[in-house]
């Protein structure tokens, strides 16, 4: 009975000890590295409803959220310019040089953006948040040559920065100007939200706090509340109810994309 | 006679000048090859930032360069089609130089297209992950296809024993450059939202326009490989040639009016022909002197006017015809982004990224290094090979056919 040898268990007790200190970190890092793991679901629609008379002139407090959210460089906080100038002079071309004024610069990445509006025809004025429409027939996703755009079950409209090669084709077909392209070098990257040099971008409607079941930031940043966020297909959501009640517009509704984001008021 | 000597002494000086100026010819286009990659390599370095290009201008110089090579690449096979499908000798004679011009223009455009992607370092992407609606992802098949459907074709003319190929080849090629200038302008064609692009006119507008550059081009070579080997082309043939030169110049203006004419006939396009036609400050410009006048107008004087018509004033009116395809291809490109997306019809919209305003772009010396080294790619291509093979057109007496 005696003849239990102590070696051997030593043995197996030591080896599990250095297999656990071995494989358990990985282990923990893989399961961070991937997240959730259960895919997204197709029965939602994740979407917006923009309540443009809530939304005030000047105030710019979705912007700078997504820009903080994001890690943009933004220039909503006068950042510092490219340290190459243009090497041509800036020779008028007849055309307007405004932007230049300002402390954006036109190659700054915007996801989203405010727009002043004036109805022609009748002097009405009004101001509203412009981003990703994130469309269920996007153009974007159509014209990438890569599959590097592609709309998530859930109805985001995202790119994949390591299939993006760069062609800008998506910037020509998107009917709202909603994408940017990286033209500078990126330091200091929010980790959740990797963004890279010579890609395109746009507006994620926040899918890495969606999917932690919190709101995008610029809803969540919104003083008036004029940015209503939520599921569409869910008919006991908040969103979907207000959809269902008041008088509300998709923007370039002719051109059928049937996009998440609608606007009331407009 | 006692100049036997004098003149074999003459001809071994111009041999040997002959050598000297081949081998600085492909040293400078070396040189322009090198500067554009030294751009690419800035390019990649600092990213896009140091060209004009942002995000309201997203296709800039680079665009112009590159989508000019491709569209005459796939137009100088004409020459070749006239000759193969059609049978007209003096054209077949010339078959094989169109063939190379075509590749080699082809060569060029694809380079300045792929190195001013944002990462061309992932070129393979585009091969391993394909989309089947993407009109680039086409594009990408009917550009390789086309390189290597004119390979072919140029290996059947070349080898006595693939002759009889020949005819099948160039049917393949001739098909095949319809369907590529179809796809160039569909990419345009196929951008509903934006103004200037949203037009099915614009496949058969960039077919015909292709004819017109092509045949610039090839005019323009022919010439310049006569002179190098000191021969005189018949002039009949240059009659015919110049004619057939003169009806695409036409064909491609009454192409272009046609264009601009329909958007100004739709009541929400005429905001954007005013500015491209009028307004727009330098737009209209080179549309007017530069596309129209230099690029037509003096063109078919050049051919048609009682007195011109001889080589030189043929090699010239090639000239502005190619110069009037970047005025145009500016306009086109470049204008087109410039005027504002109407997102908001019926609104006035303003913003910080450009809403409702005229884009402003000043197009940097990097991407015209870019532009010049596709130039000299397709330059040094056609150079060599040249020098190396027997691409000069061997006409057989002249039979009117």
């Amino acid at each position: 009975m005696n003849d239990i040898n102590i070696q051997r268990r030593g043995f197996l007790k030591t080896s599990l000890g250095v297999a656990t200190v071995v494989i358990a970190p990985g282990m923990l890092l893989f399961d961070m590295a991937h997240g959730k793991s259960q895919p997204v679901s197709g029965k939602v629609r994740w979407g917006m409803l923009i309540d443009t008379t809530q939304c005030r002139e000047g105030c710019n407090d979705c912007v700078a959220a997504c820009n903080k959210e994001n890690g943009l460089s933004g220039g909503t906080n006068g950042q510092a310019r490219s340290p190459l100038p243009n090497p041509l002079p800036q020779a008028g071309e007849g055309a307007n040089d405004s932007l230049r004024e300002t402390r954006l610069k036109s190659t700054d990445s915007q996801w989203i953006r405010k727009i002043e509006l004036k109805d022609v025809s009748s002097g009405r004025e009004l101001s509203l948040p412009m981003m990703c429409q994130h469309c269920e027939h996007p153009p974007c996703v159509d014209v990438c040559p890569t599959n590097a755009s592609f709309k998530r079950a859930d109805g985001i409209v995202l790119v994949d920065r390591h299939r993006c090669i760069g062609c800008r084709y998506c910037m020509m077909a998107c009917p709202y100007k909603a994408r940017s392209f990286v033209h500078e070098p990126l330091h200091d990257q929010n980790p959740d939200v990797p963004r890279g040099k010579g890609t395109v971008e746009a507006c994620s409607l926040c899918v890495h706090r969606i999917d932690q079941g919190q709101q995008p930031a610029c809803a969540e940043a919104c003083p008036n509340k004029a940015i209503l966020f939520g599921d569409l297909n869910d008919p006991e959501s908040e969103i979907a109810r207000k959809v269902g009640s008041v008088a509300s517009v998709q923007v370039r509704a002719d051109l059928r994309l049937n996009p998440g984001i609608r606007y009331q008021g407009l | 006679m006692s100049a036997q000597t004098p003149i074999q002494f003459y001809d071994q000086r111009q041999a040997r000048f002959k050598n000297r100026l081949f081998y600085s010819l492909v040293a400078a286009g070396g040189l322009i090859v090198m500067a554009g990659l030294y751009a690419v390599y800035l390019m990649e370095h600092h990213g896009h930032i140091i060209t004009g290009m942002n995000n309201q201008i997203v296709w800039g110089i680079p665009h112009v360069f590159a989508i000019f090579l491709i569209v005459a690449a796939s137009g100088v096979l004409n020459v070749a089609s006239i000759g193969s499908v059609f049978g007209k000798a003096m054209y077949k004679a010339r078959a094989s130089l169109a063939g190379l011009l075509s590749i080699a223009m082809l060569a060029g455009g694809l380079t300045v297209l792929m190195l001013d992607l944002g990462r061309p370092d992932r070129i393979i992407v585009a091969a391993t992950n394909y989309n089947i609606t993407s009109m680039f992802a086409w594009n990408v098949v009917l550009y390789s296809g086309m390189f290597s459907l004119v390979v072919v074709y140029l290996w059947t003319m070349m080898e006595r024993r693939m002759n009889r190929w020949t005819k099948p080849a160039g049917f393949a090629v001739f098909a095949w450059r319809f369907i590529l200038t179809t796809g160039t302008g569909l990419i345009f064609a196929f951008l509903v939202a934006r103004q200037a692009y949203a037009s099915a006119l614009l496949p058969p507008l960039f077919i015909v326009i292709s004819f017109a550059w092509g045949m610039a081009v090839f005019l323009i070579a022919q010439a310049i490989i006569y002179a190098w080997n000191g021969n005189a082309i018949a002039p009949e043939i240059l009659q015919r040639m110049k004619n057939l030169l003169g009806v695409f110049v036409m064909g491609a203006l009454y192409l272009v009016a046609a264009y601009h004419l329909t958007n100004l006939y739709f009541a929400h396009q005429s905001g954007f022909e005013r500015f491209i036609l009028v307004e727009g400050g330098i737009y209209p410009q080179l549309f007017w002197w530069g596309y129209v006048l230099l690029g037509n107008i003096l063109p078919l004087l050049l051919i048609y006017l009682p007195g011109q018509g001889k080589t030189k004033s043929i090699t010239a009116a090639s000239l502005l015809v190619i110069l009037g395809g970047f005025a145009f291809l500016y306009v086109f490109i470049i204008g087109g982004q410039a005027y504002p997306l109407n997102i908001f019809p019926g609104y006035q919209a303003s913003s910080s990224f450009g809403d409702g305003q005229i884009a402003t772009y000043h197009p940097s010396l990097y991407e015209f290094m870019l532009g010049f080294g596709g130039l000299a790619i397709a330059f040094i291509i056609t150079t060599v090979s040249v020098r190396v093979l027997d691409f000069m057109p061997h006409d057989k007496p002249y039979i009117a056919d």
